[in-house]
């Protein structure tokens, strides 16, 4: 099974990238678009007869080991 | 007895060599450059972690290098109250490893700054005990990812115990600015609780020679050695 999660920097810190994105959008005449952010995307297989405590428990360890920096960043599972 | 260092080589660090003649030239002693993927570290009063770009800085700066198999060694040595000094993209693996607190993310204004800064002494401590109050070094940053990030609540210790070793401040050129890269309360290296670990984004080891521009990177070895 195929396993997306999404890693972005946490509310209240800069993202100066998603700053920079949002003016050149704005410049490009998208002004309605704002409060821009960029994060990113991490995408791995897991066996799919895995059980879903297993599953949550492997991307759990996963994230906090290495993937995700809990000072600064935060996570979601997506589907 | 002489005083005795090495450096940790990573695949991506760049500033290793100059670390080595830095270690060397300064300490007079005996350097050794230690690859990462070693399970021993030998008895030494130093260890650098360099700057550089380790493991090409994916997916954050010094995360990967954080989990090379020496770093128990590293680990241990600090344990042992000796010496250890990220510098760069050292300090970045140095806070990726938990030894030393905050997270330094992207640049406020999101350029790589390669230029000299000025840097002062906040709280002393042995790796700039050579420093007097107020005295301004000169030395240059290279970085990225140099802004460092804390919560209050870590601020709040860090200042407690103090813990700031250096902060940024204005230079004798009138266009520089006091604080670089948007760093919380322009901070520019801190220390473990203990105060035998420092990292800081500056670079000593590109301040001490006569062909450099400046000679203030040579205050922090002298400080350990004093």
């Amino acid at each position: 099974m195929r396993i997306k999660i999404l890693v972005r920097l946490k509310g209240q810190i800069l993202e100066p990238q998603g700053k920079v994105i949002e003016q050149s959008l704005n410049s490009l005449g998208f002004t309605e678009f704002s409060n821009i952010r960029q994060g990113k995307l991490i995408e791995l297989d897991l066996p799919d007869n895995i059980s879903k405590e297993e599953k949550e428990q492997k991307i759990d360890s996963a994230c906090k080991k290495l993937l995700v920096n809990d000072i600064i960043e935060e996570y979601e599972v997506l589907g | 007895m002489s005083f005795k260092s090495a450096v940790i080589t990573f695949p991506g660090s760049n500033c290793d060599r100059d670390a080595l003649c830095y270690l060397k030239d300064l300490t007079k002693g005996e350097v050794h450059n230690i690859w990462h993927e070693e399970t021993s570290l030998p008895k030494v009063d130093l260890v650098i972690l360099p700057g550089g770009f380790s493991f090409g800085d994916y997916l954050r700066s010094g995360a990967m290098a954080s989990k090379s198999k020496i770093i128990d060694e590293v680990v241990k040595h600090a344990n042992d109250n000796r010496y250890l000094l990220g510098i760069c993209n050292g300090f970045q693996i140095l806070t990726e490893i938990g030894l030393l607190e905050g997270a330094l993310i992207r640049n406020k204004k999101l350029k790589f700054l390669g230029k000299n800064c000025f840097i002062k002494k906040k709280f002393k401590n042995n790796f700039n005990l050579s420093i007097k109050d107020n005295q301004i070094l000169q030395i240059p940053v290279a970085h990225n990812e140099g802004n460092f990030y804390c919560d209050t609540e870590t601020l709040n210790l860090l200042k407690n115990n103090e813990q700031i070793a250096f902060e940024y401040c204005k230079g004798e050129f009138s266009n520089t600015e006091e604080n670089i890269n948007g760093s919380i309360e322009a901070i520019a290296g801190i220390t473990n609780k203990k105060k035998n670990v420092l990292g800081m984004m500056p670079h000593p080891e590109r301040a001490y020679s006569d062909f450099h521009q400046s000679q203030d990177g040579r205050f922090i070895i002298e400080s350990l050695i004093s």
